[in-house]
């Protein structure tokens, strides 16, 4: 937990970017998650066919069986 | 049918953390840290209420014999300031006939529903959000519930989150008086850092644990040529860590016109399987309403120290399933998004119309087709058609 609580710190001690230089970040481009529906459906279809799960933009939910 | 596990018990072994500056000063540190955080927390509220936004689509998968097709829906709507409700609808409506299938059962047609009804609560820079949510099919339900937890820091620059899941299924194999369990448990931790006006990074960890009965009732493996049902070890635990950075571009400091992106995951398990994905992505802004995607991604995995794809002899474990088989698959995707022009659409402010495509390529490297004696592949072709609207 420290270990992770310093890392924070480091990084956004580097970050420094103000409010108003923000208006890129929040634009849809820049999202890792832009329709989420859409994603969930994405992972779902690879969730059912790989062994690997976990660790992606959507929560998971449900069944995996397909 | 195939039927994935999903949960276990649990978590006992973890990613090695990075070695960090205040990592030896150990314990006696986090509180006084977590203390700064809370005072920086309580700055500029950056924290924000998902969007009211509803999604309907049509989803199409086609591939290996297998054809699974339905509608979803998505809809969030903020009751006040502070809270936000959801609700998502989705039908799988599946027709069979894979490999598996072909060589040691007969095609299939089956319909899976599912819902989930959540709610999001805002109270400062924190959003709690818990959902429930319900499957359904001829033999296998599974209720889960969700909670998330996430925090922004340092003026809405950091954003930590926390999750957990608990699952619940139910398995009745067709045919069969049997019923079978599995108890599933998720832990998520993520952050999200802005690290310039351009670039994002995240970091998600997920930890799974189940336990019951994971193993398909229908699927069997060879020994010797000879088909013997499978049989599954009753846990499974699996980790896995994935960093994700997005890069945007712009020919000023207040609009963008194009990003890159790029995502990496490693997993493993305590059944012997590790794996490696990676996705790249390409976005930008075109001819006034438009915006396209083009994305690959790479997929590879090691097989479980329990498959074979024709035991020498029987064994304690035996599995044949392909997906627990040592492959590899690329997609390459399309995705086009049509903004329809601002206008009077009742209480809407904003649509779009959107299409995505994309072609799968499965490559198998110790799963044969027993009809021809090759090595298995197949393609698959998947196609959504959605509309969205923000209100």
């Amino acid at each position: 937990m420290s270990a992770l609580l310093c890392t924070l710190a480091l990084m956004a001690g580097c970050a420094g970017v103000k409010s108003y230089e923000r208006e890129i970040l929040a634009d849809p481009i820049m999202s890792f998650t832009r329709d989420p529906l859409s994603d969930t459906y994405l992972n779902h279809v690879y969730d059912v066919r790989e062994a690997a799960r976990g660790a992606t933009t959507t929560d998971g939910g449900g069944c995996g069986c397909n | 049918m195939q039927v994935r596990g999903v949960m276990k018990g649990s978590e006992t072994d973890t990613f090695n953390t990075s070695a960090c500056c205040c990592h030896r000063a150990g314990t006696r540190l986090w509180p006084l840290l977590l203390v700064g955080f809370l005072l920086l927390s309580s700055g500029v509220s950056a924290t924000v209420l998902p969007e009211d936004r509803t999604d309907l689509m049509y989803h199409s998968y086609d591939g290996g014999g297998v054809t699974v097709t339905g509608p979803a829906l998505l809809v969030r709507k903020s009751v006040g300031d502070s809270v936000s409700l959801s609700g998502r609808y989705y039908v799988d409506t599946i027709s069979s006939a894979s490999i598996d299938v072909i060589t040691t059962a007969s095609p299939y047609t089956d319909k899976r529903e599912e819902f989930q009804v959540g709610i999001d609560y805002l109270h400062g820079n924190t959003l709690m959000g818990i959902s429930l949510s319900s499957s359904k099919e001829s033999d296998y339900l599974a209720d889960t519930f969700n909670l998330n937890v996430s925090q922004d820091l340092f003026e809405g620059l950091t954003t930590v989150t926390m999750g957990y899941s608990q699952g619940y299924d139910s398995i009745q194999p067709i045919n069969s008086t049997d019923q079978h369990d599995i108890n599933r448990y998720k832990y998520r931790l993520g952050l999200s850092q802005v690290l310039t006006p351009t670039v994002l990074l995240g970091v998600s960890y997920e930890g799974i644990a189940e336990e019951g009965y994971l193993n398909n009732p229908y699927r069997y493996a060879r020994v010797l040529g000879a088909f013997v049902p499978e049989v599954y070890p009753g846990t499974h635990d699996s980790q896995a860590l994935a960093v994700r950075i997005m890069k945007g571009f712009s020919s000023d400091t207040r609009s963008v016109g194009e990003s890159v992106r790029a995502d990496y995951r490693y997993y493993r398990d305590n059944w012997g399987i590790s794996s490696n994905t990676l996705l790249l992505a390409y976005q930008r802004y075109f001819a006034n309403r438009w915006l396209g995607e083009v994305h690959y991604r790479f997929y590879q995995q090691s097989a479980a120290s329990f498959y074979s794809d024709n035991f020498a002899t029987e064994m304690t474990y035996m599995a044949r399933d392909k997906e627990l088989s040592a492959f590899q698959s690329n997609s390459l995707g399309v995705k086009a998004t049509w903004r329809l022009p601002s206008g009077n659409y009742f209480f809407i402010d904003r649509m779009s119309l959107n299409f995505a495509y994309d072609y799968i390529a499965f490559d198998y490297d110790n799963f044969t087709d027993i009809r021809t004696g090759q090595l298995y592949s197949f393609g698959a072709n998947v196609l959504q058609l959605f509309i969205s609207a923000w209100y």
